[in-house]
């Protein structure tokens, strides 16, 4: 009878989440020679660690086969369709923040919002013959995002990473790409679009929904949270 | 595992209907290339279709519906006038909706004819209903060429209306739009700042991707135009807003649309034609009295359909999507006949909800 818990198994993210959960009492560590993924907790009884790929645990959480993950909104949003519905969001942890946003060249002087480019698409594809390219990897968040707003005239193109290259490259025309500080884009002479802030995230704590736990899950499940100060 | 044989028996009796009418069956592909569907719909279709790859065809949808495929069948080898008919199944994703069928059938009837276009759509209308009737649903219709005449109507430059045609089928853009073409939207502090330079293009830093220097040049010089532009009149745009909220019985609606043809003259041809169609279904035995009219009907989720379009609803289950539904499509056909174009109109029943509303009898 244990509660799994998916956490980043590499880098900042996963020492900052170690670092959150151990201002509020509770212990993860790595265990075993660095390049093994696991793990164990400390300061609470039957709570086991997972490590996973910050990219996995969407999955897993909608899979039932953790019961608390820690990833970023966008992940989730992105990979799980109708994500309110099969997991709960506990509590955002103030880091991991990043913005989805949309870029063009900063030479694109005449396009400021969507509605510029929405009309630069037009063109585009009357002069071009195709549409306008928009790298990302976010493509459902991306796309959902642009049907709202009625921009037409696009494709989305596959970019998993060294997306802001991809106009450089002539591979796309603007790109739909997470920035924290947007350093990257301004290297490449990109600029961001002033109102497609298409999503805000950060790390957060999420609960699965839809798992049937047993009386005695439910109770560690609930001291867990009680110790996290997210339940009174 | 949901059992097919009754709605496929049903589908079959249907198709088998339409047929004895004097409608052509025709059996188009399950797989339909992904370049047609995506010109067509953009990005949007892959939220609505699934797609299968494979290394020597590429991307390829399963097919969303049996529109596209019929009108390339009969763009490329059809006599005319043609009637065709046809009955199996269509693929939808249904990420919003996950307790709506992804999978089910659809059974259809439609018309190519330069003749008689009002006759053509009654007929489509007539015959849909005719099969239906015992279900007592709601019919709704709507027409995509009334607003399609009134943007066409504004006293405006030709690139505001092509911008406002472009987005007949998105109403937030549309709506976007009209607000800025209005004057109701102030332009922005650093789109006037950027019209006021000599030479915006002068600091803007490297010449980066395929679109060039002219096109954002030439862009600029439309932006600069626009703004000097007179704004759309209030008038006229209440009037766009009027057309819009028509939601009426047939008799009431065309009432209200003669109305707003006194003052927005470009409509009034689209009003006469609504008011033959009605005419033509009324000599058909629909009872046009408690037909309904929505003038926004079918502008978000009917995307091909260009003039007439219909819906066929249980009312008392708004949870369903339409059993029926249907529209003129006259641009598809220009869209997919490489040159050529007829005018077309048809509608599809979903035999499944027909079974899960009770059936025909």
């Amino acid at each position: 009878m244990t509660i799994k818990i998916g956490v980043p198994s590499k880098g900042r993210l996963m020492e900052k989440t170690f670092d959150w959960f151990a201002e509020r009492g509770v212990t993860l560590s790595r265990t075993g020679s660095d390049r093994e993924y696991a793990g164990k907790v400390e300061g609470i009884d039957g709570v086991e660690l997972v490590l996973l790929s910050a990219g996995e645990i969407p999955r897993e959480l909608a899979a039932g086969r953790i019961h608390l993950g820690v990833t970023g909104q966008d992940l989730i949003r992105e990979k799980l369709s109708q994500w309110e519905q099969r997991v709960e969001e506990l509590a955002e942890l103030g880091f991991g923040q990043a913005d989805l946003i949309i870029a063009v060249p900063q030479v694109w002087v005449d396009v400021d919002t969507l509605d510029d480019l929405d009309a630069v698409a037009a063109a585009f594809r009357a002069k071009h013959g195709f549409r306008l390219r928009i790298a990302t990897k976010y493509h459902r968040l991306v796309r959902e995002y642009l049907q709202l707003h009625g921009v037409a005239d696009y494709q989305l193109v596959d970019s998993q990473g060294a997306t802001e290259g991809t106009i450089k490259n002539l591979t796309a025309e603007a790109v739909a790409d997470i920035t924290s500080s947007g350093e990257t884009l301004r290297a490449n002479h990109l600029k961001i679009l002033s109102d497609a802030l298409v999503l805000r995230s950060q790390a957060t704590l999420f609960r699965a929904r839809g798992i049937k736990l047993s009386s005695e899950e439910r109770d560690i499940r609930e001291a867990l949270l009680r110790q996290l100060k997210l339940r009174g | 595992m949901i059992d097919r044989s009754a709605p496929r028996k049903l589908a079959a009796e249907l198709r088998s209907r339409f047929e004895a009418l004097g409608a052509v069956p025709v059996e188009p592909p399950f797989l339909l290339p992904a370049d047609t569907l995506l010109d067509l719909y953009g990005e949007d279709i892959r939220g609505r279709a699934y797609v299968t790859y494979d290394p020597a065809r590429g991307e390829m949808f399963m097919r969303p519906d049996f529109t596209v495929p019929v009108v390339q069948m009969h763009m490329a080898q059809g006599a005319e006038p043609a009637r065709y008919t046809y009955a199996g199944e269509v693929f939808r994703r249904q990420e919003e909706n996950p307790e709506r069928a992804n999978e089910y059938l659809q059974v259809g009837y439609e018309i190519f004819d330069r003749t008689n276009p009002v006759a053509a759509e009654a007929e489509v209308f007539g015959r849909i209903a005719e099969v239906l009737k015992p279900m007592g649903l709601r019919a709704v219709m709507g027409d995509i060429g009334l607003l399609h005449a009134a943007v066409q109507g504004l006293e405006t430059t030709d690139k505001r209306k092509a911008a406002l045609l472009r987005h007949i089928w998105h109403p937030r853009r549309f709506r976007a739009l009209l607000d800025r073409f209005a004057g109701r939207v102030p332009l922005s502090a650093a789109r006037k700042a950027l019209l006021a330079q000599a030479d915006p293009m002068a600091n803007a830093g490297p010449l980066i991707g395929l679109r060039s220097e002219g096109e954002i040049r030439d862009r600029l010089a439309a932006l600069k135009a626009d703004a000097e532009a007179a704004p759309i009149s209030a008038h006229q745009v209440e009037l766009i807003e009027a057309l819009l909220a028509v939601r009426e019985t047939a008799p009431f609606a065309l009432e209200q649309l003669r109305d707003l043809a006194v003052d927005m003259p470009s409509i009034s041809k689209a009003v006469e034609r609504l008011s033959d169609r009605i005419d033509a279904l009324k000599a058909l035995g629909i009872d046009v009295d408690t037909l309904e009219f929505e003038a926004n009907y079918g502008r978000t989720s009917m995307e091909y359909y260009d003039g007439f379009v219909f819906g066929f609803v249980a009312a008392d289950r708004p949870d369903l999507p339409p059993v029926a539904t249907g529209g003129r499509y006259d641009a598809l056909t220009a869209q997919l006949g490489q040159g050529s174009a007829i005018p077309a109109v048809g509608g599809v029943i979903r035999p499944g909800l027909v079974l899960d509303l009770g059936g025909l009898s």
